[in-house]
């Protein structure tokens, strides 16, 4: 459809100042946080409502034009990375908190709140939002909801997927459909289960209602500087050996402590190789039992170095440095890659050093930094674009830290999700089988492919990637297996 | 009586450019790139630039509206876009417009992006190259013919002091005439502060008790005339605490309003004459009690790095630059305190904590009053939306900014409010009086110099509320 009356039409729709066309301003969105991937979207829209989405969609449907979801912008697979014959939707604007009820421990948010916000405004009340991704004080909930993020704490308190109730959504053809409410668990299929994390292919969500948890009563954090990574990662399987449940374990290594240090002096011990931070939260009397626990560990393990915080102050500032580390590694390479693989935590030794190996024989610089609890790696791969067949190189590099992750019975994503970036190596995670039956779920929230096509999975497939054409049936339904609803 | 430099005339402001002429406005061709070879933002930059976004929710105009464009990270974009040839659109600056430059995205970024360089090196393109509509020529000339110049600022205290105490003032609001008019005129009426008695400093005012040694002393334009009680309580807080202050009669403007606004040539021209003025001096360090100029003046270097003839000059003195909190942090109080008893809230001046780091200092002098309370501010780090001149160019922004700021300083239920910088306590003021209170404001200095004086609090009543500010 020609972009002239499409933006027309949206205008006419949702207002003019809602319609985006000029190319310097389209510009600006062309990517997220991933900037590697960039693609000027034909039109953006600026949501206000609910019914602006679903007008917007309804007349992506009747025209079988493609659309994309953003939030913040802040996702590192490209998962919002605009189509270009196609609206990029953008739900920042939309960003009221519509209910905090504190006694069924629920909030109702638009997708755009950005996610502290919400903790910011119920920690009065003593309740906060528990998934905490590294990206919280900017990241939105409606992104969370999209890519399941995790964070530090979600090895004690789960993903996204652990604190959404009800979800509005609206769906690729354009009817606004309520799934779930502040009832922990509906009967039928497990709808939620399948939006959580379903990077925008099968709807826009609108509103989202979501659990609060009750702030801890006690909460302490130690720093400990280990020589190595071998030696924090054995006291990390050691602590969860143990039984111990931290509210998180990171890890950081060597060259992710220097770039941290260089953006937010958030002065980590000297010579460390590698730091674990250890957070405990809960009753006063357990924390303090478990703390002395972990910090057993640690000394057992070679910690050369434990620190704890003394106050919030100190706490925050242990954070900071793990919590801009990605950011930070600006401070060091001018550019790099954010990788993000699971491994079984017990793999962690053997993995590390695969990915040292790696770096030494392609001269590409990793720096490594973990949600060392649940076996989440974040591997930073650093080069210089400018310099010929660097950027190749790290993207090699940064591929074969995935093939390792799958070879020790991992994932090719634990929180970042597959978007763009990803989509590629889902062959090597999954068979062609595994991955026609994805699409029928697909198909059945979308069957026209206009939700975010081009995402999640590596080729156009079965019910019509390729917005606009249907491509046959599919194979499980012509042979009376399954059935597109 | 003191004696300013010579002011160009006011018809024709450009005409003053002298050795920067060749950077006043040129024809620029429709599509040309958006930037020309004299110091366009730089590349490098610009690519420090990860786009991971920490920068939004720190943006005021992002928390206003949400939208990437108006965001630092949609700026760097837009000033990418230019780099690469796009031309320079009403569009694009009106994004690179609506910026406060309030710096909070540099205090916010990870990766160390120097934002601050960024935008004043955009803005000056902007400046230079960008035709404005008649209407925003015609304002932009007023604001810098009037404001960098303290002579002609006192020249309206007389008239406005009487618009104030007829009654004019209040008549002139309800009918919301001038709203009509020009929403830009309506908020300088507005803002203007409720004006007092001049006070004007001595060219030296010696130290008592032990001397520590000499600063010099930066008046201000704004500050010298509508807030002469903060420089008369800076001058006595800093002999107080052991120093003589030399304060000469003939500085001039810092050039902050005007560096700030891309007015390149102009902010140059200030900065070299202010240099001269306290070369002549020898002081050791210059004190600033106004966030904005402090911030500016610490940019010399960068400033005039081209001019040879002043570009190690402007090194050295940017380095002696202090804000009158930091300098007593650095070499600790010595007068001693005697009790206030009154809860503050302390507001940030962006120029002060996000364009100079200086958050720690102000804090702590205020505490160590004794009976003195201190409150924070919710949303602290975000701008009250005066920005220099912004509140005047850009009505509706700053307003929504401003009340916005109100609500939190009076949600800190705190009795008097503190902050250091001019613009901060005129656009506050504005906005608690749009909310129907009347909360006391106070310049750091002005509660340090009750405290050592020995007044009661008493001195900031609500009487005197827009008075000292």
């Amino acid at each position: 459809m020609d972009t002239d009356v499409l933006a027309a039409r949206l205008r006419a729709l949702v207002g003019d100042a809602a319609v985006i066309t000029d190319r310097q301003r389209l510009r600006t969105y062309e990517c997220d946080g991933l900037a590697q991937y960039r693609v000027v979207p034909a039109v953006v829209v600026l949501a206000a409502s609910t019914e602006d989405v679903a007008a917007v969609v309804r007349e992506c449907a009747a025209q079988r034009v493609p659309f994309v979801a953003r939030g913040s912008g802040t996702g590192l697979s490209g998962g919002a990375l605009p189509h270009a014959d196609g609206v990029l939707i953008v739900m920042s604007t939309m960003r009221r908190i519509l209910e905090v009820d504190r006694d069924n421990q629920r909030a109702v948010v638009e997708p755009g709140v950005i996610n502290l916000q919400l903790s910011d405004v119920t920690r009065a009340d003593g309740y906060y939002y528990a998934p905490d991704p590294s990206s919280q004080q900017v990241c939105s909930i409606g992104g969370n909801v999209a890519e399941n993020s995790g964070g530090a704490h979600c090895l004690k308190y789960g993903f996204t997927s652990n604190h959404v109730t009800g979800l509005e959504l609206v769906a690729p053809t354009g009817e606004v459909e309520q799934i779930g409410g502040k009832a922990p668990d509906a009967p039928g299929y497990d709808l939620l289960g399948a939006l959580v994390g379903s990077e925008g292919t099968l709807g826009v969500v609108t509103a989202a209602t979501v659990r609060l948890t009750r702030t801890p009563a006690d909460v302490r954090t130690l720093l400990a500087a280990f020589p190595g990574t071998d030696q924090a990662g054995a006291a990390v399987s050691a602590v969860i050996g143990a039984g111990v449940i931290p509210a998180a374990i990171e890890m950081m290594d060597a060259l992710a402590i220097e770039a941290a240090e260089a953006a937010v002096q958030c002065g980590y011990p000297e010579g460390a190789g590698a730091v674990l931070i250890v957070e405990i939260d809960g009753p006063a009397s357990d924390v303090q039992q478990v703390f002395e626990e972990v910090e057993g560990h640690c000394r057992a393990h070679g910690a050369f170095e434990i620190r704890i915080a003394a106050d919030d102050a100190e706490r925050a500032l242990f954070w900071k440095g793990r919590k801009s580390a990605f950011a930070a590694v600006g401070r060091i390479s001018p550019d790099y890659i954010v990788q993000d693989g699971v491994i079984p935590r017990t793999a962690l030794p053997e993995v590390l050093s695969s990915i040292a190996r790696l770096s030494a024989e392609s001269g590409v610089r990793v720096a490594n930094v973990f949600h060392a609890g649940d076996g989440n790696l974040h591997p930073l791969v650093l080069f210089d674009d400018s310099v010929e067949g660097e950027s190749e190189r790290a993207e090699e590099v940064s591929g074969a830290i995935l093939d390792l992750c799958i070879q020790h019975g991992g994932s090719i994503t634990g929180e970042h999700g597959v978007g763009s970036d990803k989509a590629k190596y889902m062959p090597r995670m999954f068979t062609d089988d595994d991955l026609d039956t994805m699409q029928l779920v697909r198909c059945a929230f979308d069957p026209s492919s206009i939700s975010n096509p081009g995402k999640v999975f590596p080729t156009p497939r079965l019910c019509g990637e390729r917005p606009g054409r249907h491509q046959g049936v599919h194979p499980l339904a012509e042979a009376g297996v399954a059935e597109v609803f | 009586m003191t004696t300013s430099p010579p002011e160009p005339p006011v018809s024709s402001p450009a005409g003053t450019l002298g050795t920067d002429a060749r950077l006043s406005l040129t024809g620029v061709q429709p599509g040309e790139p958006a930037f020309d070879d004299h110091r366009p933002p730089s590349a490098e930059l610009v690519s420090d630039c990860v786009h991971c976004g920490f920068c939004l929710p720190s943006c005021p105009t992002y928390v206003l509206w949400g939208e990437e464009m108006d965001s630092p990270r949609g700026r760097i974009y837009l000033m990418n876009e230019g780099l690469q040839g796009e031309p320079m659109t009403d569009s694009m600056v009106e994004h690179f417009d609506a910026c406060l430059g309030c710096m909070a995205c540099v205090t916010a970024c990870p990766s160390g992006v120097q934002y601050d360089h960024l935008i004043t090196a955009t803005r000056a393109q902007v400046e230079r190259r960008h035709e404005r509509s008649r209407a925003d020529r015609a304002l932009r000339s007023a604001i810098f013919a009037l404001f960098p110049y303290p002579r002609r600022l006192r020249a309206l205290r007389g008239p406005l002091r009487l618009h104030q105490r007829t009654g004019l003032s209040r008549l002139l609001r309800r009918s919301g005439l001038l709203e009509r008019l020009s929403p830009q005129l309506a908020s300088m009426e507005a803002l203007a502060p409720r004006l007092g008695r001049p006070q004007p400093v001595p060219e030296r005012v010696a130290a008592r008790g032990t001397r520590r040694g000499t600063v010099g002393m930066l008046l201000g334009c704004v500050q010298r005339e509508f807030f002469p009680g903060v420089n008369a309580a800076t001058a006595r807080v800093l002999a107080a605490e052991g120093f003589d202050v030399v304060a000469p009669a003939g500085q001039g403007c810092c050039g902050a309003l005007s560096g700030h606004s891309g007015r390149e040539a102009e902010a140059r021209r200030f900065a070299r004459e202010l240099i001269d003025t306290f070369e002549s001096t020898g002081v050791e360090t210059v004190v600033v009690n106004a966030a904005g100029c402090g911030s500016a003046m610490k940019e010399y270097a960068e400033l005039l790095a081209d001019d040879a003839a002043y570009a190690d000059r402007a090194r050295g003195f940017a380095a002696r630059v202090r804000d009158v909190s930091e300098l007593l942090a650095e070499v600790g109080t010595v007068a001693p305190r005697h009790p206030l008893p009154v809860t503050v809230a302390y507001h940030d001046a962006c120029h002060l904590s996000h364009a100079q780091g200086v958050r720690r200092q102000p804090r702590e002098l205020l505490r160590g009053i004794p009976g003195l309370e201190v409150r924070e501010i919710a949303e602290g780090d975000l701008c009250c939306g005066s920005a220099g001149v912004y509140n005047l160019l850009n009505p509706e922004p700053a307003r929504e900014l401003g009340d916005r700021k109100a609500r939190n300083v009076l949600a800190t239920g705190a009795d008097l409010l503190v902050t250091a910088n001019p613009g901060c306590l005129m656009q506050v003021a504005s906005a608690l009086e749009r909310a129907g209170t009347a909360l006391p404001m106070a310049h750091t200095v002005e509660v340090l110099d009750a405290s050592i004086r020995g007044r009661s609090p008493d001195v900031f009543g609500a009487d005197r509320r827009r008075e000292t500010g």
